[in-house]
């Protein structure tokens, strides 16, 4: 299939909550570890909880288009995972969600809409930047890396391979990065040399919509 | 780990079921979302007030559900924030047409949280103000972190705001009187063990045996600095001095703006203390430090107002605002005047906190 006609069925977004959930239950501890030297030891088990939750409610919206389902399980997150969190990933779904409303399939430049929107949405109600040491520093480069390999001419898979690729890198990078936002800031200096959490969950979520679409590519 | 506990993942669960079976008189609970309610709720002319935050800090905030004090409570799990649909159906339940104060303690989650909410209730047409309670002097940076965090005042705030929701204050009043409770109140907290969340099963942090940790918050976060252990005295002397001798703090908080229709950035600066304030000053255990090593507090940080200049005109002693099984200490000190003497004077009836009635 060339680059420009693949695209991501509804069916793939169900895919990737699913897998999300599988994923994240696998690494809840790893994630919770990674939150005890610089939060509160609470991060992998809150999205474990929250994306069990996703998963009870996705048969009530499984026939809706793709912005349905996606602000469905942001209304899932917002109100399971609690901390910062809960509002943080509930808002990138919910605004992913509504950057897509009423579509069953999306474009490979659509997919860039989506998680656009699902970043801007976490930059708003964060207000972190980049080198804060959030989320946010494996979320900015990915879907750059995305936007840019589309640009590029590369296929579906490569560019998100490319995604993935880059919130990997964001992900390693926040280790020697001072926390300014969250509860690792009260760290201070002490947060540094610790990854964090949140851009290690954020790296996880988008590590898993590269599977799902490169699983689906290679059984076409 | 070693806990009274049937199985972690009940724990915030069954700790409301026994929280309603003791107290019914009190208190009611409501489950999915969670919720603790004054039992005669809502009460009718008056605002209520709504706190929350995660669990592990008990008695704070269920066992402050009552007359004189707060009309909800929010749990989250242990230490994680509630989340808004708990606050939403709270501030349903208990509004009484007067209005919802929520006091919320300035960390991320639940400042994130409440604001949700807050935006929720005023789509269903419930009047909400959102006040911060930011007093820990162990933080001493509000722009390259979060901002100071809510501990120990949030207890005085609630008695305080509390009393004056009783009272009949509205809700702008009962805001402005929150606001002017948090910047006269500094805390520092001080751990000597760590403390053990139920689903994770391991010390949050390690400490050695002869270590203790400095500038703790109240989630077995680790604090600012970590040294040998000291007596009682030093330790005292530590924590009271960082809060007497903090400079003015300033900050930017947001605040909802009810003439505006949105949220605003509020400007805000905590004067120091200056002899001659009359004071409250409240020791409190983090949970695991026993009754007997408080008033060996108490005692140091009495003679060290007193050498400053600042005169202890009430006080309270006990385990309010706990982190689980923490051993350790906070050291809040509020400056009052009339108006807050009077209001911490009034009679209040709940599990955590009683006189009067």
């Amino acid at each position: 299939m060339s680059k420009n006609e693949m695209t991501i069925t509804k069916d793939d977004i169900i895919e990737w909550l699913k897998a999300t959930a599988a994923v994240l239950e696998e690494n809840a501890q790893y994630l919770t570890e990674l939150d005890s030297p610089i939060g509160d030891a609470d991060h992998g088990i809150n999205m474990d909880r929250g994306f069990k939750k996703i998963m009870s409610k996705l048969p009530g919206v499984e026939d809706k288009d793709i912005g349905t389902i996606l602000k469905a399980a942001g209304m899932a997150l917002v109100t399971s995972v609690g901390g910062a969190g809960g509002p943080l990933y509930g808002t990138l779904y919910m605004d992913a969600g509504r950057a897509v409303a009423g579509k069953m399939e999306l474009s490979a430049d659509e997919l860039v809409t989506l998680l656009d929107a699902g970043l801007k949405g976490v930059v708003r109600i964060g207000k972190a930047n980049l080198g804060d040491k959030t989320m946010v520093d494996a979320l900015t480069p990915a879907v750059e890396a995305l936007r840019k390999a589309l640009a590029d001419g590369k296929d579906l898979v490569e560019a998100l391979h490319s995604m993935t690729d880059a919130a990997h890198k964001g992900m390693k990078d926040t280790i020697p990065m001072l926390a300014k936002k969250g509860r690792a800031s009260y760290l201070g200096e002490r947060s540094i040399g610790h990854q964090d959490p949140g851009a290690t969950s954020s790296y996880l979520i988008l590590k898993t919509l590269m599977e799902v679409i490169e699983s689906r590519h290679a059984s076409q | 780990m070693k806990k009274l506990i049937n199985k972690p993942e009940d724990v915030v669960k069954e700790e409301l079921e026994g929280i309603a079976l003791a107290y019914p008189d009190l208190v009611k609970v409501h489950f999915n979302p969670n919720f603790i309610y004054r039992a005669d709720a809502p009460v009718k002319g008056k605002v209520a007030i709504i706190s929350g935050g995660g669990s592990g800090h008990e008695p704070m905030h269920g066992g402050y559900v009552g007359p004189g004090m707060l009309d909800a409570a929010c749990p989250g799990e242990v230490f994680t924030s509630p989340t808004p649909d708990q606050m939403l159906e709270a501030a349903k339940t208990v509004n009484s047409g007067e209005g919802v104060l929520f006091i919320v303690k300035n960390y991320t989650g639940d400042v994130m949280n409440f604001e949700m909410a807050a935006d929720l209730a005023r789509e269903e047409g419930i009047r909400v103000l959102n006040i911060l309670i930011d007093d820990d002097v162990a933080v001493k940076d509000s722009l390259y972190t979060a901002g100071r965090r809510g501990v120990g005042t949030t207890v005085l705030a609630e008695k305080i705001v509390g009393a004056a929701a009783e009272r009949g204050y509205d809700l702008k009043r009962l805001a402005d009187l929150c606001r002017k409770v948090n910047i006269n109140g500094r805390s520092m907290g001080m751990a000597l063990t760590s403390c053990t969340v139920p689903m994770k099963g391991e010390p949050t942090f390690e400490l050695g045996p002869d270590e203790m940790e400095i500038g703790i918050g109240i989630h077995g976060e680790p604090g600012r600095e970590r040294m040998k252990i000291k007596t009682a005295d030093e330790i005292t002397e530590l924590l009271a001095l960082s809060i007497i001798e903090d400079p003015p703090y300033r900050r930017t908080v947001r605040e909802w703006d009810e003439d505006k229709g949105e949220w605003v950035e509020v400007e805000l600066e905590d004067p120091p203390f200056k002899p001659g304030d009359r004071v409250l000053a409240f020791v409190n255990s983090m949970g695991g430090t026993p009754d007997i090593e408080l008033p060996i507090v108490y005692r140091k940080l009495h003679e060290i107002c007193e050498k400053k200049g600042l005169k202890i005109v009430r006080n309270l002693i006990g385990r309010y605002i706990t982190s689980l099984e923490m051993q350790g200490c906070s050291i809040t000190l509020l400056r009052m005047d009339d108006e807050m003497i009077d209001l911490w004077d009034a009679p209040v009836k709940t599990a955590g906190l009683r006189w009067g009635m």
